[in-house]
């Protein structure tokens, strides 16, 4: 692994990796839908739309084909702490992916009758995600566990804010935070090292630094009482949810926290953009035996993620056919109040031990992978923190699990959520 | 840098195909039999969704105890899943792990007990899928696309995951049944790969796998697909969905016709390059229609749907439907320009490295091509294939495939029907 910094503030990472003729360029951005205050959530990733729009060197008409000449492909996401850019493409694309990069950050267009044109894209990807039942559950309950921390509003934005954000709104968003000094850009794959810092100090070093933008934050209150969302919609299935507050990932009781999670729902791993592509392994986790194998749900899930900020660690049931909610509540949260009470076992930590440390090399399974984990850590912490999941992993202790345990999954750190599918106008369950 | 694998057909009939790949020290394996959901007999669809689903959940030397020990303290990864004409058992774990991994995969594939509880609780599992399918438009359009394209009880015209009237009925029985005809040696092949030499590999399979004994099955021949000669519109109101998805298809052609690889740089060209192709700039690039529309190109045994999928708002079903029937219109009198079946076939090419980077994506490339008969040089060859299209090859696969005169088309969603 190789760091180091430009002059203008950017922190440049590349490892080498020569197994596939192979590279995947990511460019890392400290800005994402935590950023946003009121009338303007869903910035953020508006403006990631906006930034595959054609810049002053790339016309709006040759955007596309750039990577697919070297059979490459390239994408973006943002989600609450960052936003972010990848193209992987065989390694002779080294130069083009840059450029592309280097475009992104200072010469997009925001032609006005592009943000136009993306405001009913993005509504349409909006309405996408309504029609699934538990995309719902989870944008209402997320707005509902957090009173204060920008945490609470969906990356998407809400639908007033799309409707009514102007191009300005944009313009001045994307200048705000995409500087160099706020950036990281990732290089994984069959390359050279020498060679790529210097076509990246040619590509990005006559990029002026700026002042990124403050970012506003604040500290959740502690919760109260117990919250809870009851959706009633039409639908098929009955969806049940919680969510706790949890720990940043960089707070002493996050691994502890994933291991617990790995003891009731099976070790998802740290990769949120490919789960390493490898299905849980769950045949063993408390949850998933005792709801799903015992008929009350067909589905069980935990969701911890490593973030910047205490977000929220979930549990999600999908409700089987011919079983009740309520059966579904009582399982979990009984399940909940006794490793809260009684902890984990010897046994259990050590399988799931092995289980996390199998899952951190799935979740490297690729380059474009290995160049993500190397680029999100970077972006909520330091992208060391990758390097050193084993060793944290292997200093969780069980009474660590166990303190966590009684913590976290408390009834006043609970959002309770459920989808309760309502009858449609032709009489039939939809 | 090709592949190379190792290749090796047991006197048993059995098929194993290993390669290495080093990028990380694991190994990812996949036990494929050619039966699937075709093979679901009628009044039982679902049969194979559901064979798959209980297959890993205990076998004769391994109770579910047994297996969830055998791969949770490894952090190994077992699963089972069906599609139209295969079942897969694919396994994914550390290199250390494989000697404890291999013979549970292998003995889920050769000799599932079944359980009785098991049965119920993943028959159960099932329908509550098959319930969230129906309250999801994107399913229901394909579902409905699908049905209409092959009808009469045609097997590419059924759910995969079956009716749930049929599934309610299965019992274990149903899957004893289905797992004898469909699970064989001689209708299976291994393929495996991670960082291990591959005649290890290959040796490792064989002394799980070499002594499994079982009829010699060829898979029932399927019915051809049928032609679709006139225009359709097939509506699914979902009145309470936020916006509905458009499955306009026709029926396309089998992985083994002449025209594939000309059809394949079609629907790149027409809705997968970059963003959704020549759709993609259309609906969504100027129009600012949807989200995601694309083009799909389902070449199996037999001849596949080929689709065109969007999501977009009511208000603009419409004129979503009318901007496809004008692309391919435009792409049926002045065909695809020299300069996009150029670059599709580049992009095509080009992009092999990425699907034959990992593990996994290398086990499903060599399944596959094993499945079709394709060759064990066939990511070798394969760029070659697609060199060789030309122009008017693609030319002659859209006049063939892509008339809108043809077109079922599907709207699920707040949509009723074309307005007077």
């Amino acid at each position: 692994m190789h760091e180091s910094t430009l002059a203008n503030g950017l922190t440049v990472l590349v490892q080498e990796v020569h197994t596939a003729p192979l590279a995947s360029v990511w460019c890392w951005y400290k800005v994402g839908s935590r950023d946003e205050g009121p009338g303007v959530t869903g910035v953020s990733h508006w403006v990631e739309h906006m930034n595959f729009k054609g810049t002053t060197n790339i016309p709006r008409d040759q955007v596309k084909g750039i990577i697919e000449q070297f059979g490459g492909s390239w994408n973006g996401y943002t989600w609450i702490d960052q936003t972010t850019y990848l193209e992987t493409a065989t390694a002779d694309a080294l130069e083009r992916m840059l450029f592309i990069e280097a475009e992104r950050m200072a010469s997009c267009l925001y032609e006005p009758a592009d943000c136009e044109s993306e405001r009913t894209v993005i509504i349409s990807e909006l309405q996408g995600g309504d029609n699934d039942p538990e995309q719902r559950l989870d944008t209402e309950m997320t707005a509902t566990a957090f009173k204060a921390h920008p945490y609470r509003h969906p990356t998407i934005g809400w639908l007033g804010d799309l409707k009514t954000m102007t191009r300005e709104d944009l313009y001045g968003h994307y200048r705000r935070f995409y500087v160099p000094n706020n950036a990281t850009l990732v290089v994984v794959g069959d390359v050279d090292t020498a060679d790529v810092l210097t076509r990246v100090q040619a590509a990005f070093g006559g990029i002026a630094p700026g002042t990124p933008a403050r970012r506003t934050t604040t500290t959740e209150p502690p919760q109260e009482a117990e919250r809870r969302v009851h959706l009633r919609k039409p639908g098929t299935t009955a969806y049940w949810r919680a969510a706790y507050h949890a720990p940043r990932f960089a707070d002493p009781d996050f691994f502890p926290l994933l291991v617990l999670d790995a003891i009731l729902t099976g070790a998802s791993g740290l990769n949120i953009w490919s789960g390493g592509s490898v299905p849980t392994p769950q045949r063993s986790a408390r949850l998933y035996r005792t709801i799903v194998n015992a008929g009350l749900a067909s589905s069980i899930g935990g969701f911890l993620a490593p973030t910047a900020e205490p977000f929220l660690y979930a549990i999600s049931a999908t409700v089987a056919h011919g079983q009740t909610l309520a059966a579904v509540e009582t399982a979990v949260l009984e399940q909940c109040a006794l490793v809260a009470r009684d902890g984990v076992t010897v046994a259990e930590l050590a399988r799931v031990r092995a289980q996390l440390r199998a899952r951190f090399v799935f979740d490297g399974g690729s380059v474009t992978d290995l160049a993500h984990q190397l680029g999100y850590f970077a972006t909520i912490g330091r992208w060391q923190d990758w390097g050193e999941v084993n060793g944290r992993l292997d200093a969780v202790t069980l009474d660590q699990v166990n303190a966590v345990a009684a913590a976290y999954l408390t009834v006043d750190n609970r959002t309770l959520g459920i989808f309760e599918p309502t009858v449609g106008a032709d009489g039939e369950a939809r | 840098m090709a592949l190379a694998p190792v290749r090796r057909v047991l006197p048993n009939g059995l098929t194993i195909i290993a390669a290495r790949n080093r990028l990380i020290p694991a190994v990812s394996l996949a036990i494929g039999v050619n039966a699937g959901a075709s093979a679901d007999p009628d009044g039982a669809t679902g049969s194979a969704a559901l064979t798959a689903r209980v297959l890993d959940k205990g076998t004769a030397r391994y109770g579910a105890d047994a297996i969830a020990d055998e791969l949770d303290g490894r952090g190994a990864s077992l699963s089972v899943g069906a599609g139209r004409q295969q079942i897969v058992v694919s396994a994914t774990c550390l290199v250390d792990d494989l000697a404890a991994v291999l013979p549970v995969a292998c003995d889920v594939a050769r000799a599932p007990s079944f359980p009785e509880a098991e049965v119920t609780t993943r028959r159960a599992e099932l329908l509550t899928a098959i319930r969230e399918a129906a309250d999801d438009p994107g399913s229901v359009a394909v579902d409905a696309l699908n049905a209409a394209l092959y009808p009469h009880g045609h097997p590419q015209g059924r759910p995969v995951r079956g009716y749930a009237a049929d599934v309610e009925a299965l019992t274990r029985a149903h899957l004893q049944a289905f797992h004898r005809r469909a699970f064989a040696p001689s209708a299976a092949t291994v393929v495996i790969v991670g960082d291990l030499d591959a005649d290890g590999l290959v040796d490792a399979v064989s002394a799980q796998v070499g002594d499994w004994t079982g009829p010699a099955t060829a898979p029932a021949a399927l019915p051809a697909s049928p032609a679709t000669t006139e225009r359709r519109l097939v509506v699914r109101a979902m009145p309470d969905k936020s916006q509905a998805d458009v499955a306009y298809g026709f029926v396309g052609l089998s992985r083994l016709d002449d025209d594939y690889y000309p059809a394949l740089v079609m629907n790149n060209a027409l809705g997968q390059y970059a963003l959704g192709g020549r759709l993609g700039d259309s609906i969504r690039e100027r129009q600012g229609m949807a989200y995601y529309v694309f083009s799909s190109l389902d070449a199996g045994l037999v001849a596949g749907p080929l689709m065109v999928r969007a999501g977009v708002a009511a208000e603009n079903v419409q004129r979503t439907i009318d901007s496809i029937d004008a692309e391919l219109r435009s792409v049926l009198t002045g065909g695809f320009t020299r300069a996009e079946v150029d670059d599709t076939k580049k992009y095509l090419i080009g992009s092999l490295p990425r699907q034959l980077e990992t593990n996994g994506g290398i086990a499903g490339f060599l399944l596959s091509a094993e499945m079709f008969g394709l060759g064990i040089d066939h990511d070798a060859r394969l760029p070659e294939r697609i060199a060789r299209v030309t122009h008017e090859d693609v030319a002659r696969v859209t006049r063939r495939l892509l008339d809108p005169a043809r077109a079922v088309v599907v709207v699920a969603g707040p949509w009723t029907g074309p307005s007077a």
